[in-house]
């Protein structure tokens, strides 16, 4: 029982439906919200990282260094906006964002 | 076999880590089922040779992302239990588009096969007798360098975005003024006043 490349993307993909159910169940959290962003991303990773070692090519192990660059980034911007938004309106209910509506 | 063994260990526990993020009652306990997926993902990395990326991802995610959401859980003084309501009236239609990606997912998986020639012409293999992380160093500063430089770039981004969004002066806080007082002159702050002996001032 070799484990190859498929049983990698497997996990991955898993774990990214796993993300995108997330954000269908926690519709109103939103920090549950960027936890499931943060799940995909994994599995992005992980696909990537698989194919770089199953292909021999270093690449792939480059651009996850970027992904994971791109995702710290974007959970200090989105955990900023919780913060400010919790800060003026005192819910972070995703249902009550709704100040922009025309 | 070891490595094997290893595999499934792994993979279980991220799939559970995974899936008790998204299903965790309580936020805190959810922070800390991601903090344990990233970890079993860090073991899966170092199967695939990945070394550094797997030492990334537990520095960087567990050591900073995980623990800034950790902080933002703890500090927020949200109802929770009420931002899980509607949880189960979400459930069917989560489950049916979750399980429609994974079906489709799957089967891509199936029917998909490598071009036998792509793994003869990667741009970079990684050379035989050098570390991975050394391996990384040596084509990242060299052949990426202009996308390490992106990326710095958009961590400072992310930095002074975050600095401005949550940086508030409240308005009844007397704060010190350093310009104001290194400006300030003679003329401006010192009145001399003649007064009459005897009279005093009115």
């Amino acid at each position: 029982m070799t484990v190859g490349l498929s049983h990698y993307l497997t996990v991955a993909a898993i774990l990214f439906t796993l993300g995108i159910f997330g954000i269908f169940l926690n519709r109103k959290n939103v920090i549950v919200i960027l936890m499931s962003i943060e799940l995909m991303l994994l599995a992005v990773n992980i696909n990537l990282v698989a194919f770089s070692a199953f292909h021999g090519d270093l690449v792939g192990q480059i651009f996850a260094m970027i992904v994971l660059t791109v995702a710290a980034a974007e959970a200090a911007i989105g955990l900023a906006l919780v913060v400010v938004y919790f800060r003026n309106r005192g819910t972070i209910d995703v249902a009550e964002i709704d100040l922009l509506k025309g | 076999m070891l490595s094997a063994l290893f595999f499934y260990l792994f993979a279980i526990l991220l799939v559970g880590a995974g899936f008790m993020v998204i299903a965790a009652k309580n936020p805190v306990h959810a922070v800390l089922f991601l903090i344990f997926a990233f970890f079993n993902a860090a073991g899966l990395f170092v199967l695939l040779g990945a070394e550094f990326l797997a030492m990334i991802l537990i520095v960087v995610y567990v050591g900073a992302v995980m623990v800034l959401f950790l902080f933002v859980v703890m500090m927020l003084d949200v109802d929770f239990a009420e931002l899980r309501a509607g949880f189960l009236k979400y459930l069917p239609i989560g489950a049916t588009i979750g399980l429609l990606l994974l079906v489709e997912l799957i089967l891509i998986l199936s029917a998909w096969v490598t071009a036998p020639e792509i793994a003869a012409q990667a741009p970079a293999p990684p050379a035989a007798d050098i570390s991975n992380t050394e391996a990384l160093g040596l084509i990242l500063y060299t052949r990426y360098v202009y996308l390490f430089e992106a990326a710095g770039l958009i961590l400072l981004v992310a930095m002074i975005g975050a600095i401005v969004l949550t940086l508030h002066h409240k308005p009844d806080v007397k704060r010190q003024k350093v310009g104001r007082q290194v400006r300030r002159t003679r003329a401006e702050s010192v009145e001399l006043v003649e007064v009459e002996s005897g009279r005093g001032l009115s």
